[in-house]
């Protein structure tokens, strides 16, 4: 190891400024085949209040499990237009929202496959470096196999579950608890 | 595949940073869970060309005039803890005009905005990690946080590297400014060499004859550990 890695420093208040050119809620745009879903929730600080000021930004696989770019060796899938990117600001509410492809299953470090999962980074004012989680879908019989789930506590899990809405199971939501009763569950990535 | 290092103790700022007030309400209170690496963590967006506008490096030209203030050049070197560059990787940045106001409707600070400024950037790294923006010197400004507390100059960098695991979101100082000591934001890094990293320095090479000062601003994203995972 040669130099030190560069410190993060929180976005502060004004961040739209520089990062809301790339705002993009709609991930579907552009995929071919795969599952719609949109995504919405708030997100909530100690005090039970909402954010209005966050970004969060989503890293996901395709439909078939396959990531954009060449790090992922498994053969392309076709008509790849995917590009797994997303990123949504809180509006004065303290709600987000988005809409993508459920993605399939990725390949975890034992080999076996993971549940299917969005990568999700989240910003703010008063956040010195990002949040990381993972949201994860409610009818995935393969959640009880996850390995990184398998780490969470039990008890902790369902914070990182999106639920369908009864009226209409391709909308899900999740709210993003930072702080107190039901803490959402963050990693260090 | 490869897993990205986990940064030494106190490179990085803690969640919780009382001197920071809004950090308090906002830091998550349970102990983060290390998340192994996994493809997901490997992989990352990646940027072309195309999006970038071609006038994105130069937040002097954006508009019909010139902004008021000092103009300089903030270049410098995307790069990992081995000191491989970090190429064709997307660098956003955002600040305060030479007045110390954002454009920005909930900064309430009583400055000018300037007509011919938004302070916005973005930029794609060349080969061999490099970068350059052309803008002007930000101003100081007030803050709620405590009794007379003024953030020192800086710019916003956001860099993604080439994995989500290296996402970064930073700021950039600038050389001797006496705010700093002062800064709870700036002084959230326990480690001082560490702390040190986001203060840009003077530079000569960079500084254009009657048009600019020149500031270097290296960005060091993780390296990735010598043995591979299993497969």
């Amino acid at each position: 190891m040669g130099e030190e890695t560069t410190p993060s420093q929180t976005v502060g208040p004004y961040f739209s400024i520089g990062l809301g050119w790339l705002n993009r809620g709609d991930l579907a745009r552009g995929a071919s085949g795969g599952e719609r879903v949109t995504i919405r929730g708030r997100i909530l600080d100690g005090e039970g209040q909402p954010v209005p000021d966050a970004c969060l930004e989503i890293w996901q696989a395709d439909a078939l499990g396959k990531y954009a770019g060449p790090e992922d060796s498994q053969e392309t899938s076709p008509a790849q237009r995917f590009s797994g990117f997303g990123r949504i600001p809180t509006n004065d509410r303290g709600e987000f929202s988005f809409t993508t492809i459920k993605p399939g299953s990725v390949t975890g470090p034992d080999g076996r496959p993971q549940a299917p999962h969005l990568e999700i980074s989240i910003f703010m004012r008063g956040l010195l470096r990002r949040l990381v989680t993972r949201l994860y879908f409610s009818n995935g019989p393969a959640n009880a196999e996850d390995h990184v789930l398998n780490l969470v506590p039990a008890g902790r899990r369902a914070t990182l579950i999106a639920r369908p809405l009864a009226e209409d199971p391709h909308t899900l939501e999740w709210d993003i608890r930072l702080q107190g009763e039901h803490e959402t569950v963050f990693f260090e990535c | 595949m490869l897993r990205y290092r986990r940064p030494a103790p106190g490179t990085q700022p803690e969640l919780l940073h009382p001197p920071y007030v809004s950090s308090i309400k906002r830091a998550p209170a349970q102990p983060l869970i290390q998340l192994p690496h996994t493809l997901s963590e490997t992989t990352g967006p990646s940027f072309s060309r195309e999006i970038v506008p071609p006038k994105g490096f130069d937040l002097t030209r954006q508009h019909k005039g010139e902004p008021l203030g000092e103009r300089i050049v903030v270049s410098g070197r995307l790069m990992d803890e081995d000191g491989r560059p970090v190429a064709h990787s997307l660098v956003e940045i955002w600040q305060a005009n030479a007045a110390g106001r954002y454009l920005h409707k909930t900064d309430q600070h009583d400055a000018p905005l300037d007509p011919n400024f938004t302070g916005m950037g973005q930029t794609l790294t060349d080969e061999e990690g490099r970068y350059r923006f052309v803008t002007i010197r930000p101003g100081a400004y007030p803050w709620r946080n405590h009794y007379n507390a003024w953030r020192p100059r800086h710019i916003h960098f956001s860099v993604f590297g080439p994995a989500f695991a290296t996402r970064l979101v930073t700021q950039m100082y600038f050389p001797g400014d006496p705010l700093l000591e002062f800064d709870p934001i700036y002084n959230s890094v326990p480690v001082e060499s560490a702390r040190k990293r986001l203060i840009s320095s003077f530079d000569w090479a960079t500084t254009t004859p009657e048009i600019a000062l020149g500031f270097r601003f290296d960005i060091v994203l993780r390296g990735r550990n010598a043995t591979p995972l299993e497969p």
